[in-house]
């Protein structure tokens, strides 16, 4: 940056943008310190809640009663496969669109992204009868076909709107030098297209970790992610602050902690074509 | 360009894609259509029979069925308003020189990983709960009548929930595009002696135009369908207080078990929600192109 | 479904040949209350007896239903055993959504469980579910604000209004004591648990005797302008938003004088390491207006098997374990007595220990003993049940009452107006269903 920047405006910037982000990661912040205090303590006024002693008894107490482990591994395999899963459908689709666009192009690609106006609640019920007759209630790979489906528009998008920055040009000098279609996704598209593929993953794998419909509902004992783990917090039981703290920081630990390390990556290519 | 080869193999690449999002589409809507015109209720077995346009007309006179299209519409607006707005303030100011950019941008992006139904618990029970919330203390603590949220403004409430998990993805939409604007023209506008506020509106509002409507897109999308918010808060009320279609869908498939009405109102909201998207795509189909 | 079921028929076929029973995984949907967590934390000792293990799905009461009756419904199979109530058990078991539990053992003594429990468990003569605990109504009060304000424990059923006139001489909310919590929170199972009774005390009822609604009737509106007022005068903030658990949670921490509510929070509330208030709460009747008659509700939590799950012998299994008088012993001896799951056996009251820890033990019995659920109101009615109305469509028009009166409550709209909404809505239904022609 060329302009000189005096130290006084940028404390000032610095106070500021601090202060608000502050407010806005506060929630979590709470949660994660309530979640360290007893029942009682949790639910007094905020400065008796900062000065009372620690403890990890709520982590036990939510652990005992559903095995954080199983619900997690759950949720790992769900939106890791449904990422994956929609990503190979995807790329293809959105190669296909950026390259050889046709008149129709732009209204497939709207046409796709309607599909996710759906509103799951309104098909619940038929969805239910083709799961029971497939016999795939209660499975996480039901799970990971319903959430691919959820997802895929939004990843043929991100993927499109990557693939369209890449000049044909190069395209075209791979082909001059023999590079079949496949090689020529595979080799030369694919690494050039790498961070838009990074942003596209991570953003699918926080869609697909927070879905909260099709995750409880399509689900028993076997299957149920995190969502479902956090679903029997939703009313209290008497004191309940502490533990409903530590079960949503259990929950939302792991996305959370995969977006701090993945957030460059994630603002890069979080753009859906905005940025030309 | 393209040759005839190349564009068939084109169509075998996305016809993976078409066909399942096809499916995806036509199985349960066309079940969906199905029942909608069946007398089909869940918890009352026995045959069910065709009565036309029966559930639509049921679900049309519902008397939430007004309060459902205004809720909808004004949680979806309210929401785009704020975040929009406070995206691009935040953007801003993100996008100013500053120390520890990276731990700030990571504040403000935060609430955008935390799972709707917890951020709906947590909200409130810890900060908006009048007698142990957070802001009930606080309030007390300065001599204030606690603002009873969720009976006094439940919709507000709402959208303020949904915002603060929406507004980091705004935000960064927003600041990618800022970063990507050129630095010398706002520079030589500087030195022409532009106004901070004639800048913003001449120069960076129309760089940002085509971020700003890709974020009301995408949001849409997925405002028209917030419900896991709605269900851990408030249940729709009080009254109809909260009710958005998508929650209304909901009392009447999975409260009342009514798979025909449900349906029939399952049928209206996807026919709404095109024509949004028609509306939307027009919209952003000019401003992708431009 | 079809490689499961032939898979399973196979195994039948295996556990018939070798005598030795598999072990078997059951999944096992309940409600997050208090009691069926303690279910929970003591299961493994059914599963060690007998060799099979549980899989446990814990879900707060709507979802619990919503997920349940989906499952059974569309004969999902997904749940072995369920956790229902007194509402979906008479219903689903006469759809044949349910297992019959008639055969579960002479050792189980059928006769030992109470006979409205019983009676309400039942359709066609037959049991389909077998309660876990029982519940009616009555009125929490803290003796220690009651004597401070020079309050006698009433002695007879009080009426709403001298109830009333007691609510606002304990009422201290500069001291953070409110004068009474009662359920706000819309929903059949929550608001309209306490509003039902209340109703039908004033004299109200949801059907007359040709099934059309009557809920703008005075007596309807006598009922709720007076719950709305009480509410607005003497509740807790928020009140709109608080249910059964909120509201315990309240009481228990000290912050209400008086609540009407369900006897089996008495467990709770006496058990000192829950609750501040152990050693200063006593009860008396839920009161009357008109009539006493549907005063007190009656409810249950059973558990019941699905006709779609395929290990119907095991899960009768468990459902005997957990609802035995053993299981109440087991309970009694590791979590304390008073937190026994009460309201269902005979046996449990007759338990000296329970008596010794339970001081709310013998005016429970009596409240569900009295608790009559064929004759709720002072007028005649078509249906049976207190606080809902045992017919598939009362769920529906249980829960949007319960929305508009919370609304009202809330000060959303008028009394007049949400009653008003009601009817209008409970007629649609009605018309709907074909009671109306």
């Amino acid at each position: 940056m060329a302009r000189a920047v005096n130290t006084s405006r940028k404390s000032l910037n610095t106070a500021i943008a601090a202060t608000l982000g502050l407010i806005m990661f506060f929630p979590v912040l709470w949660i994660l310190i309530l979640s360290f205090k007893s029942e009682i303590d949790a639910v007094r006024s905020p400065w008796q809640v900062l000065t009372a002693g620690w403890t990890m008894e709520s982590y036990g107490a939510v652990q005992e009663r559903s095995d954080y482990f199983k619900h997690f591994m759950n949720s790992v395999t769900i939106s890791l496969g449904s990422t994956f899963l929609g990503l190979l459908i995807a790329i293809p689709a959105a190669w296909a669109m950026a390259f050889v666009p046709a008149k129709r192009t732009k209204d497939v690609l709207m046409w796709m992204l309607s599909t996710k106006m759906l509103p799951p609640v309104g098909v619940l019920v038929p969805i239910y009868l083709i799961f029971r007759n497939l016999g795939i209630l209660d499975t996480r790979s039901g799970l990971v076909i319903v959430l691919m489906l959820m997802n895929l528009p939004i990843i043929i998008w991100m993927l499109y709107t990557y693939f369209r920055e890449i000049p044909g040009e190069i395209l075209e000098a791979a082909r001059m030098d023999g590079a079949s279609l496949r090689e020529e996704v595979l080799y030369v598209l694919t690494p050039m297209a790498i961070p838009g593929m990074a942003s596209t993953v991570l953003l699918n794998i926080i869609l697909s970790w927070n879905e909260a419909f099709w995750t409880l509902n399509l689900t028993a004992a076997q299957a149920a992610p995190l969502t479902a783990f956090i679903a029997s917090y939703s009313s209290p039981e008497g004191l309940f602050y502490a533990k409903l703290s530590a079960a949503s920081i259990m929950a939302i630990a792991p996305i959370l902690i995969m977006g701090w390390f993945s957030q460059k990556q994630l603002v890069r290519g979080l753009t859906f074509g905005a940025v030309k | 360009m393209a040759t005839k080869a190349s564009r068939a193999a084109a169509r075998l690449m996305i016809a993976p894609s078409v066909i399942l999002l096809l499916g995806w589409m036509i199985v349960p809507l066309s079940m969906t259509l199905y029942f909608s015109f069946l007398r089909y209720n869940l918890i009352m077995p026995g045959d069910n029979p065709f009565v036309g346009w029966e559930n639509y007309y049921w679900f049309v006179t519902d008397p939430s069925f007004k309060a459902a299209m205004v809720n909808t519409l004004l949680l979806v607006g309210g929401v785009l308003f704020i975040t929009v707005v406070g995206g691009t303030l935040f953007a801003l100011l993100l996008d100013q020189p500053m120390w520890g950019q990276g731990i700030i941008r990571i504040m403000v992006i935060s609430p955008f990983f935390v799972m709707p139904t917890v951020s709906g618990l947590v909200w409130k029970n810890m900060f908006m709960n009048p007698v142990n919330g957070i802001f009930g203390h606080l309030a007390k603590g300065m001599g204030f009548e606690p603002i009873d949220f969720f009976s006094e403004i439940p919709l507000l409430s709402i959208i303020g929930i949904v915002s603060w998990q929406w507004l980091p993805f705004a935000t960064l939409i927003l600041l990618t595009a800022l970063q990507s604007l050129d630095s010398e023209q706002l520079e030589a506008s500087e030195m022409d002696g532009a106004s901070w506020i004639s800048r913003f509106w001449f120069i960076m509002l129309p760089h940002l135009a085509r971020a700003i409507t890709v974020v009301v897109l995408i949001q849409t999308i997925f405002l028209l369908s917030i419900f896991a918010e709605i269900l851990v808060t408030t249940n729709g009320g009080p009254g109809t207080a909260t009710t958005n279609l998508t929650y209304l869908i909901y009392v009447s498939s999975l409260l009342q078990f009514d798979v025909g009405m449900g349906s029939a109102g399952g049928v209206i909201a996807i026919i709404l929600a095109n024509i949004v998207a028609i509306f939307l795509m027009r919209m952003i189909g000019k401003n992708l192109d431009a | 479904m079809n490689l499961k079921s032939a898979l399973c028929a196979v195994s039948a076929l295996v556990s018939v040949t070798a005598t030795a029973a598999m072990a078997e995984e059951l999944t096992i949907a309940t409600v997050n209350n208090a009691d069926m967590i303690i279910m929970q934390k003591l299961s493994p000792k059914w599963e060690e007896a007998t060799g099979n293990t549980l899989n446990w799905v814990v879900l707060e009461e709507n979802v619990l239903r919503q997920r349940v009756t989906t499952d059974i419904a569309t004969k999902g199979g997904s749940f072995d055993v369920i956790t229902i109530g007194a509402y979906e058990a008479p219903i689903w078991g006469a759809q044949d959504w349910l297992v019959a539990l008639d055969d579960l053992g002479d050792d189980y003594d059928y006769e030992d469980i109470f006979e409205p429990v019983r009676n309400g468990l039942s359709a066609n003569g037959k049991l389909y579910a077998v309660p876990f605990y029982a519940e009616s109504s009555f009125t929490f009060y803290r003796t220690d604000l009651f004597e401070a304000a020079g309050i006698e424990k009433p002695t007879e059923q009080i009426t709403y209004d001298q109830f009333g006139e007691i609510v606002a001489k304990v009422h201290d909310p500069d001291n953070g004591i409110y004068g009474t919590c009662q359920r706000g929170k819309a929903g059949w199972g929550e608001n309209m648990a306490f509003v039902g009774p209340m109703v039908n005390a004033f004299g109200g009822r949801w059907f007359d005797e040709e099934w059309n609604p009557t809920i703008d009737s005075p007596e309807w509106h006598n009922a709720i302008n007076y719950y709305v007022d009480l509410m607005n005068n003497y509740g807790p903030p928020g009140a709109s938003s608080n249910g059964h658990n909120e509201n315990r949670a309240l009481f228990a921490d000290g912050k209400c004088a008086t609540w009407v509510d369900a006897t089996s929070a008495a467990g709770y509330i006496f058990n000192p390491n829950e609750s501040t208030v152990a050693d200063k709460t006593d009860f008396f009747q839920a009161p009357k207006q008109e009539t006493s008659n549907g005063t007190g509700w009656f409810w249950a939590w059973a558990l019941g098997i699905p006709t779609s799950s395929t290990k119907v012998d095991v899960a009768k299994d468990f459902v005997a374990w957990a609802t035995s008088k053993e299981y109440i012993e087991l309970v009694g001896e590791s979590e304390g007595w008073v937190a026994a799951p009460p309201g269902t056996r005979t046996s449990t009251y007759e338990n000296e220990a329970y008596l010794e820890a339970a001081p709310f033990a013998k005016t429970v019995e009596t409240s569900i003993l009295a608790a009559d659920p064929s004759n709720p109101t002072r007028d005649p009615v078509p249906y049976t049940g207190i606080q809902f109305v045992a017919i598939p469509e009362f769920q529906g028009i249980g829960n949007y009452v319960g929305q508009q009166v919370s609304a009202a409550l809330a000060g959303q709209q008028s009394v007049d107006q949400a009653l008003a909404n009601s009817q209008q809505f409970a007629v649609r239904e009605m018309t709907k269903a074909g009671y109306i022609k």
